[in-house]
């Protein structure tokens, strides 16, 4: 009977409900940033640790690195550039209308989302083929065109697939964030405008956008970070090999070759930190610039 | 007090849930032997080693294994198998590690087992420089597949309708100048190079006596021979007799469609390309002569060895001692030798079986190639084989080699070939 007492009060009780997340966060997400802090300053090898202090960061100050750290800001710039307007365009357009075809329409834009990147990545990368019976060379030729090398093209055209890949697969999922938002907008909004006379534009500029405000800046923040973090997509492109003059070569994917390619653990946990605090930088001044942390009494 | 026990049955339950989804395959496998995991990442590899595996369990009734292969993709198996030696747990008892990887593994404290007691009784018996790419400190940890003679693939029908005689290329000067005569009466390159690879460039190098890595280790990517050769790949593209391989490399998916409709008349892979050809070009059947590469001077070598994959022992198996004396049988013994050759066309490590009969019998490959005598062929090079350094920087400057330096010297062309060279070989220091 006591023991029914003390299961049963609510001083217990909640650290009852909660243990499986405060135990999984720390087994899988506190322990592990603590270990590669660690292993950030040390030589890891099987049955061999060293402590070796700043060498690990001191090793990334090359090309190869600076590379990666370009190609991933700049992937990042190009999706935030495509990916914020262009589905914020199409959820305006798909949130009017007829709505059975509409929602025809956002089914068809949401399908390559549920495809898995390797699969998305593969069909690009066949779609691309080299060799004069790829699809892409095919229409090359029929349209009177030189067939080319895609994937061995220079940079550029390496980071032209890349925006294409990604566009195609996320243009869904943004649309959708996009799509709730802009339903939360009262509908009495737009009558008045419509009884003041104002454009379709002016009223996507005056109130449609402010009030996706917070929407934009969520999909802002997930995808600074999708950017920053994209591997599977270059990986798979260039079958798991070396993409051509490292033109696919992200952070990330420095970091799987330094680790499980060439067995360096202590350098790629230097990278992953890196990477958490490039990341983590840039959300936290995005944020605090557009106020997102600011209370929901002090707003306006 | 019920519902306290209730929610411990519940809690009891969901655990044993998640765990029997782990404890499955110990349960299920109560048959005779003892199990041994490997792991490749070529098939053909496979079937080798399940053939071997029959053969073993017929003449050790006492000492059978119960034999479960694994095929990954290239990457991925080098990847799961770096990381379950680093957690200590998860890798297979036996597995293919390709050259180029191989030193990733012999960093720390080495988690494959050491071989020389298996190897000792017959080490005479292979080319030592073979056992010598795999191993650290004198302990050998793994034993070749093959010596991986690099060779010459000509086809001959391309070379027929441009009148040129593959037997009349004696070097490399001449198969420029031949490949300037097939692509102007064919239309066809003479060859292809690999721009995302590096086993066009490797043979040539090594053919010279030079290398990615000295013996001592140290990187000597950009010295004058290899400079002078990226040289001879460049001109050899921008005169048109060579196009760079469709895919980039000769095991693109695009490659092999692209030589199976006669795209070019030559290339050249170490012997374990044999395979490639019979297998992934069906079309090309009794079109392609093998002969040794050209020479780059009047007496200059002819080939190369390239080697290509060793297999090891981890010391996470079972029964490290029968996974040992089961490699030793299947790759290190006569049968071994004889079978490595017959089923998968390749140049057998051990030189003792080099003369015996069984190596000029027909096979698949005899079928395939126009040659009479493969490895007839390969014995009259035998001396000529060089052999190349496996040390610590080797996956390092391989990986620049195939991903940078061919692409900006060869393909994009934006940097020549000293500076391409130069700019990996310090990549990689």
């Amino acid at each position: 009977m006591k023991l029914k007492q003390t299961i049963g009060t609510s001083k217990i009780t909640p650290y009852v409900f909660i243990f499986p997340f405060i135990a999984s966060f720390l087994i899988f997400y506190l322990y592990p940033i603590i270990s590669t802090f660690i292993m950030g300053f040390q030589l890891v090898y099987p049955g061999q640790v060293e402590f070796i202090g700043l060498e690990n960061y001191r090793k990334l100050n090359n090309p190869e690195f600076k590379v990666a750290l370009l190609n991933s800001f700049r992937y990042t710039i190009y999706t935030l550039l495509l990916l914020i307007p262009l589905p914020l365009v199409l959820s305006v357009w798909l949130n009017s209308g007829n709505r059975t075809i509409n929602s025809i329409y956002r089914s068809i834009l949401y399908v390559p989302t549920l495809i898995s990147v390797v699969v998305a990545g593969t069909i690009m990368r066949l779609l691309f083929a080299s060799s004069n019976r790829g699809i892409i060379n095919t229409l090359a030729i029929a349209l009177g065109a030189e067939p080319r090398q895609w994937l061995l093209g220079g940079p550029s055209q390496a980071m032209i697939l890349l925006l294409i890949l990604a566009l195609w697969r996320w243009v869904g999922v943004n649309i959708i964030y996009f799509l709730s938002g802009l339903q939360a907008i009262p509908d009495e909004l737009y009558e008045a405008a419509n009884i003041d006379g104002a454009s379709g534009f002016q009223k996507f500029w005056r109130i449609t956008i402010p009030l996706v405000k917070n929407t934009t800046i969520f999909v802002t923040t997930i995808s600074i970070f999708g950017g920053l973090a994209m591997f599977e997509e270059s990986y798979i492109l260039w079958s798991g090999t070396a993409s051509p003059n490292n033109a696919g070569l992200t952070i990330v994917g420095y970091l799987y070759k330094k680790g499980f390619q060439e067995g360096e653990m202590g350098m790629t946990s230097a990278i992953g930190i890196v990477l958490l605090f490039i990341v983590f930088t840039l959300n936290t001044t995005f944020l605090k610039t557009f106020g997102f942390f600011e209370s929901e009494g002090r707003q306006r | 007090m019920k519902r306290f026990l209730l929610l411990m049955v519940l809690i009891t339950c969901m655990i044993g849930m998640v765990f029997a989804a782990g404890s499955k395959e110990q349960t299920a496998a109560p048959k005779e032997g003892t199990e041994l995991t490997f792991w490749t990442f070529q098939d053909l590899h496979m079937d080798f080693y399940k053939t071997m595996a029959k053969l073993w369990n017929e003449q050790n009734p006492d000492r059978k294994i119960i034999f479960k292969p694994e095929v990954l993709p290239f990457q991925d198996m080098h990847t799961k198998l770096l990381v379950s030696l680093q957690a200590g747990t998860g890798a297979p008892d036996m597995v293919d590690i390709e050259i180029g990887k191989f030193p990733n593994f012999m960093k720390g404290d080495i988690q494959l087992a050491s071989l020389n007691d298996v190897i000792d009784p017959v080490r005479d018996k292979f080319i030592t420089a073979r056992l010598d790419i795999y191993s650290k400190d004198g302990q050998n940890y793994g034993l070749p597949f093959h010596v991986g003679a690099s060779v010459i693939f000509y086809n001959v029908e391309i070379l027929k309708a441009a009148g040129v005689d593959p037997y009349a290329i004696k070097t490399w000067d001449d198969f420029l100048q031949m490949g300037k005569i097939v692509k102007a009466k064919t239309g066809k390159p003479m060859a292809t190079v690999e721009v995302n690879g590096q086993w066009s460039f490797w043979p040539m190098i090594a053919q010279q006596g030079s290398d990615f890595v000295d013996a001592d280790g140290n990187v000597i990517l950009d010295n004058a021979t290899n400079v002078k050769t990226l040289q001879y790949l460049k001109d050899l593209l921008n005169s048109g007799a060579a196009i760079a391989a469709p895919g980039g490399n000769h095991h693109a998916e695009e490659y092999y469609g692209f030589m199976n409709d006669g795209g070019a008349a030559a290339m050249w892979m170490p012997m374990w390309y044999m395979n490639r050809f019979t297998d992934y070009m069906p079309d090309l059947s009794k079109k392609i002569l093998i002969l040794p590469m050209p020479r780059w001077t009047a007496d200059g070598k002819r080939s190369a060895g390239m080697g290509g994959t060793g297999t090891a022992v981890t010391k996470q198996a079972k029964d490290i001692q029968l996974a040992k004396d089961f490699l030793m049988f299947a790759k290190g013994s006569e049968e071994g030798n004889l079978r490595i050759w017959e089923d998968l066309g390749f140049d057998p490590p051990r030189w003792d079986v080099w003369d015996n009969p069984r190596m000029n019998a027909p096979n698949k490959f005899t079928n395939y190639y126009v040659n009479d005598d493969i490895f007839g062929m390969l014995l009259g090079i035998k001396d000529e084989i060089n052999s190349v350094n496996v040390k610590d920087r080797l996956p390092a400057v391989i990986d620049r080699v195939s991903s940078s330096v061919m692409i900006q010297a060869l393909q994009q062309q934006n940097k020549s070939p000293a500076e391409a060279l130069k700019e990996g070989a310090d990549l990689s220091r």
